[in-house]
């Protein structure tokens, strides 16, 4: 998820949010790898879920990832879970 | 299509390549894949070349293109890839005015961590093992050790 590409997650999850949906489960499992542009979607989204009044999960991070996250300090904004299924449980 | 300009191949000493990019942000993606490429074909370790690589030249990529040459496609940018036997250097290069690295903030303080930008040079600082800029600060040079 890279300068190139950020818009997509955005504009699937505005519709999502339009449609109703508050609590997203953004996995990372087949990401290989984020730039800053890929963080800074993921901070207006997260914004724009609590707006919502719903909740956002991160999920399926490789150790890179996770670094990133820790090098920013984004990992004290957001709620990472160890898998997919892990994040679901904790926002049912 | 993004055809290299120079590429000296793997197999010789100094390893290079050139990539001539226009300001559109729809090259970004392939010119990266060509460097990471080049990269593994020039014996960059696979861990190094899929993250670090990738991550520093889509920033210095993606400034150059936005806020460098800030997308006039009459300009382009300069990507040059440099395999070494332990460093892999990445040289990227605008056609703007340039800017002062040293007055990028710091994107972890309190006040500034739900910014949606600034943290490209951040994090490029922080995953390479040099980096520097020319005097206009339209170029910079990112050097990753690879072995």
């Amino acid at each position: 998820m890279i300068v190139s590409n950020r818009q997509e997650l955005k504009e699937v999850v505005l519709n999502a949010i339009e449609d109703g949906t508050n609590r997203v489960v953004v996995d990372f499992s087949n990401t290989s790898y984020i730039d800053s542009s890929g963080l800074g979607v993921l901070v207006s989204i997260s914004k724009k879920i609590r707006e919502a009044g719903g909740d956002l999960r991160l999920s399926g991070m490789n150790d890179d990832l996770r670094m990133l996250f820790e090098l920013t300090k984004l990992d004290t904004l957001f709620r990472i879970a160890d898998s997919q299924a892990a994040a679901v449980q904790e926002l049912t | 299509m993004i055809t290299p300009i120079e590429s000296s191949g793997p197999g010789r000493q100094d390893e290079a390549l050139l990539v001539r990019v226009p300001s559109s942000l729809e090259y970004v993606e392939e010119t990266i894949a060509m460097v990471y490429e080049h990269c593994l074909a020039c014996g960059v370790a696979e861990h190094v070349a899929s993250f670090r690589v990738r991550v520093v030249l889509s920033e210095a990529l993606g400034n150059a293109i936005m806020y460098g040459n800030a997308m006039n496609p009459e300009k382009y940018v300069l990507v040059r890839v440099d395999v070494r036997e332990t460093v892999v250097m990445l040289q990227v290069e605008d056609e703007g005015q340039g800017f002062d690295p040293s007055l990028v903030p710091d994107p972890t303080t309190p006040e500034r961590i739900e910014e949606i930008d600034g943290r490209g040079i951040f994090l490029i600082r922080k995953l390479v093992d040099d980096i520097s800029f020319n005097e206009r600060g339209n170029a910079i040079c990112m050097t990753l050790r690879h072995a």
